[in-house]
């Protein structure tokens, strides 16, 4: 068994992927791994954001503008940003790895992902930024 | 290369680093599960909420992206997210992200290796559905009891 076990191993990982170590996804486990640190991460920042959404229903836009300038909130609002677009990016990559069976089409959907979720993370951040600096 | 047509051998078509093709497995597409099962059902509702909340969140781009332009901006946010729809649609994420945060909780206790035993999976997932309604619904009094 464990001799048979050996044998496939080696014929089913090329000898520089071996050296490597990191199969043939060719990252190792780094997305698995970081899927769940954002989610760890994600879990009080976004009920901190819960929080205040809740604290600011039916907040003037005066009011809304000065919860999110000031720096705690805006330095919170960066970090759910930054973590929860990369969440969205790697889970929605799954998702399309596992039923986008035609090379052509999961290839243009993943870069569809990748390139959405960077722009909409940009798009926020910068009105994050603009609120916090004007 | 051509797929197998039983969905329980589904794989994806790929590549070796030297070029040849190669058929690997891959999770089989859905009507391969019995979707009434407590164990499919869950897992493919925390797929869905995701999708759904990822969808939700363009509703915080254009919150932020109108709160940085200005009062006229943020004024048709403001209408959108007290309209009925806005409600619904508010209401219907607050459950969706729930019901992912919970499920995703239950999939961290899963890979630190605990609760794999077949009457604590058919538990854990009847928490997460009655846990999703009674989180939903008290994150939606509190809101309300603020509004007023």
């Amino acid at each position: 068994m464990n001799e048979m076990s050996k044998t496939n191993a080696a014929v089913m990982r090329t000898p520089l992927g071996r050296v490597r170590g990191l199969g043939s996804a060719k990252s190792g486990t780094h997305h698995w791994w970081m899927q769940r640190v954002t989610s760890i991460a994600l879990l009080p920042l976004t009920l901190w954001f819960v929080v205040s959404m809740l604290s600011l229903a039916g907040a003037s836009f005066a009011q809304t503008r000065a919860f999110l300038a000031w720096p705690v909130n805006a330095v919170l609002m960066l970090a759910l940003i930054g973590l929860t677009f990369h969440h969205i990016a790697a889970g929605l990559q799954v998702v399309v790895e596992d039923y986008v069976r035609k090379d052509m089409q999961r290839i243009a959907a993943l870069l569809v992902i990748k390139g959405g979720c960077w722009l909409m993370a940009l798009v926020c951040a910068f009105a994050v930024l603009r609120v916090a600096f004007t | 290369m051509s797929y197998p047509p039983d969905p329980r051998q589904a794989a994806f078509a790929g590549r070796r680093s030297d070029g040849t093709p190669v058929q690997r497995p891959l999770s089989p597409h859905l009507q391969a599960y019995d979707m009434l099962q407590m164990t499919s059902a869950v897992s493919i509702m925390c797929r869905i909420t995701g999708v759904a909340w990822s969808v939700g969140v363009l509703l915080l781009v254009w919150w932020l992206a109108a709160l940085a332009t200005g009062p006229a901006a943020f004024a048709q946010v403001q209408w959108f997210m007290s309209s009925f729809i806005g409600l619904l649609v508010l209401f219907g994420l607050t459950a969706a992200a729930w019901f992912h945060t919970l499920a995703g909780l239950r999939h961290l206790a899963w890979d630190a290796g605990h609760g794999f035993a077949l009457p604590t999976v058919m538990k854990t997932g009847q928490w997460v559905m009655v846990a999703t309604g009674v989180f939903t619904v008290l994150t939606w009094v509190v809101a309300l009891v603020v509004w007023r």
